[in-house]
């Protein structure tokens, strides 16, 4: 049902883009503006999906991530720290670049480790674990600049948002990659398995002799990476890091993303297809109503009430 | 204590309001806690601290997460969430200042059945179509948002140019700067204002948090509450109206959260759209702090008030060491904010697991029955 809404919806929005004047009688136009709309939104919503895996993993074994965001705008402010700092003069820009690529990425992970460890070690709640550091994660991206806006022009490090391989931006390559090895994840290994034993029936799982506690630690630790992914990755399109603003209310639409496709918060599944779709049939809605001129605010609702839609839809057929 | 001696204290009525309404058994902490903030903040920081002004200022500024907490409360307590809350505020304060013009009791009645009706939106949807709270609030919690925002045209353009034949004056809002404007020629502004030199928000926090602690500890719908978040589904065996109760317990959150938009407009003076961001996270965490699980069927109501007060005192404390030349930015404050959270929420976690889980199982069914005879009697 999901994919049919998709096509209508990139459909309408070709019709809706400005480029195009006829449709049918120009097909090259027509071509050239349907890769267009697609570029543009699979751009918007690699981000999102990429976080989004990561949720539906983190979901799938009963908890929540609300960190997301802040990790990402702790992994987008190291980036730049790097590679303008003393490190591009001393070892050259090639070190450098590798190390914006690698390091931010570690400490994200290390921060999804951090959330792992209290709600496994210290038994917090899964939502208060990763309300602590959703509170002071982004104290900490503000703290390494002082709040300051970083703008940065490095094109070997913004080949990561801005290159365009085959004519396809490179997230959106990314985007995929993660969610195949994650659907690898979930189907195939006994990983997967483990994740989706503890979300259906914790105490069971631990009795059958399901590593739980390292399972649980390793999906948050694999959330906060993928968030760190996200956030180089919004870092390089703006081609400044923003503490205050990357990542701003991402735990909500990943989750968003996550239950539209048909995740149920209690765990026990995870749908990761369905997160790409969900993740993509946000965006597009939001897309399409601002192409056609509807204010931003309004699609804010218009969404809020497809979100509805979608959650009931998927809440019936699961009953 | 053995466990024949726990059933009796259970059925002593005057009990269970200390233990769930007053002073549930991990509130002690909390309170000590508080206490000994206090006293830090006194001694370190002397009369400017501890002076009516200070606290005055810091009350009247946490009376709108006081009231968001005791709604979002009575939601934890059935194992729901609220986050829609911080966006009905925002959309409340939009209203309360629109509604200015009529006279303060009339906007705040208006103001609070709206954001009521919003909350029971959240309950139909957690209720009665069975989505979970966290999706269903936050479908509220965007579109909420988005009306605060596109309010101001709302009133601006759309609405007169639906009624052409009312006077443009009628629908009075600024839409260049995203703005409603208060009517500063009414009384709307008296609320935040002083009776016998305590500001009138002090006071209707601390008559709403009796309020909530008696209906919690002592009435019918309190003990369904409580009921409905210890098992859900032998609330429902038992025949307990648990889609009305959790319809009940979210429109109580949303009409809380509309009471805390109309303090917000009057303390501003003009009710901006972008504010209130992130107030949901902070009331929760300030529930939490508390004491109240996340996991619901346990909770106590003033509990949620030491959270409130506890988390109002460390920020405070963290504006006044900004204040006294040591430079700490907003940013390390939000740092320190985390790490505060880290602590209190460590320092009662093995108070819940060990001193609590065992207790909790033996209490609870006692308590429940306790709850439902006097109803099933008298019904």
């Amino acid at each position: 049902m999901l994919v049919v809404f998709n096509i209508i919806r990139i459909h309408n929005l070709i019709s809706n883009t400005p480029t195009f004047i006829e449709r049918g009688t120009v097909n090259v136009e027509y071509a050239r503006a349907l890769q267009q709309a697609l570029s543009v939104n699979l751009t918007q919503v690699a981000t999102i999906v990429i976080v989004g895996v990561g949720m539906t993993l983190v979901v799938a074994t009963g908890g929540i991530d609300l960190s997301v965001g802040a990790v990402m705008a702790i992994a987008g402010q190291i980036a730049p720290l790097i590679f303008l700092g003393p490190i591009a003069d001393r070892f050259g820009m090639g070190v450098a670049n590798f190390l914006a690529l690698t390091v931010p990425i570690a400490v994200a992970a290390g921060f999804g480790l951090m959330n792992g460890l209290m709600v496994t070690k210290l038994r917090f709640q899964p939502i208060i674990a990763t309300l602590v550091v959703f509170i002071g994660g982004r104290g900490i991206a503000q703290v390494l600049t002082n709040g300051y806006l970083q703008p940065f022009k490095n094109p070997s490090f913004q080949y990561i948002a801005l290159g365009r391989p085959l004519g396809i931006p490179t997230q959106v390559y990314i985007m995929f990659a993660v969610v195949l090895l994650a659907l690898f994840l979930v189907r195939r290994t006994a990983f997967g398995r483990y994740v989706l034993a503890i979300g259906g029936n914790e105490r069971a799982a631990r009795l059958a002799g399901v590593p739980v506690g390292r399972v649980k630690t390793l999906v948050y630790v694999i959330s906060g990476a993928l968030a760190g992914i996200a956030g180089l990755i919004v870092v390089a399109i703006n081609a400044a890091s923003d503490a205050n603003l990357n990542g701003m209310n991402m735990e909500l639409d990943a989750i968003a993303a996550t239950a539209v496709g048909g995740t149920p918060l209690t765990g026990g599944h995870a749908n990761i297809v369905g997160t790409l779709l969900g993740a993509l049939l946000i965006q597009l809605v939001r897309y399409s109503l601002i192409s056609i001129g509807v204010p931003y605010e309004f699609a804010l609702v218009v969404n809020a009430f497809i979100i509805l839609l979608a959650v009931y839809f998927q809440r019936q057929r699961a009953a | 204590m053995t466990a024949p001696a726990k059933e009796q204290q259970a059925k002593r009525p005057g009990r269970d309001l200390l233990r769930y309404g007053l002073l549930g058994g991990q509130s002690r902490l909390v309170f000590l806690i508080l206490i000994g903030v206090f006293a830090l903040g006194s001694i370190v920081f002397g009369s400017t601290f501890y002076g009516a002004y200070n606290l005055k200022t810091m009350l009247v500024y946490n009376s709108m997460f006081a009231f968001m907490a005791l709604g979002v409360t009575f939601v934890i307590i059935t194992g729901g969430i609220d986050l829609s809350i911080s966006s009905v505020a925002v959309l409340s304060s939009m209203l309360a200042a629109w509604f200015s013009r009529f006279g303060l009791l009339p906007a705040l009645f208006l103001t609070v059945l709206i954001a009521t009706l919003i909350g029971l939106f959240n309950g139909w949807m957690v209720g009665k179509l069975g989505i979970q709270p966290f999706i269903a609030t936050l479908i509220t919690f965007m579109a909420a948002r988005g009306l605060a925002l596109i309010a101001p045209k709302i009133f601006a353009i759309y609405l007169p140019a639906l009624f052409p034949n009312v006077p443009i004056e009628f629908w009075n809002a600024n839409v260049a700067d995203y703005s409603i404007g208060i009517d500063r020629t009414k009384n709307f502004q008296s609320i935040t204002g002083e009776i016998w030199g305590i500001p009138i928000p002090i006071i209707m926090i601390v008559v709403a948090y009796a309020i909530g602690a008696i209906v919690l500890g002592y009435s019918r719908f309190g003990r369904h509450t409580l009921a409905v978040g210890g098992n859900e589904e032998a609330s429902r065996l038992m025949g307990l109206p648990v889609v009305r109760i959790k319809m009940a317990v979210y429109a109580i959150s949303g009409g809380m959260a509309g009471l805390a938009g109309v303090i917000l407009a009057s303390r501003s003076g003009t009710a901006l759209p972008t504010e209130a961001v992130g107030w949901e996270l902070q009331a929760i965490s300030a529930v939490v702090v508390g004491g109240t699980l996340l996991t619901g069927g346990q909770g106590s109501v003033v509990a949620t008030l030491f959270g409130v007060l506890l988390l109002g005192l460390v920020f405070n404390i963290l504006n006044f060491i900004n204040a006294g030349g040591f430079s700490l930015t907003v940013y390390w404050q939000s740092v320190v904010r985390g790490v505060f959270l880290f602590l209190v929420v460590l320092l009662q976690s093995p108070w819940s697991t060990h001193r609590n889980r065992p207790s909790r199982n033996s209490q609870r069914p006692g308590s429940v029955s306790h709850g439902n005879s006097p109803n099933a009697s008298g019904s």
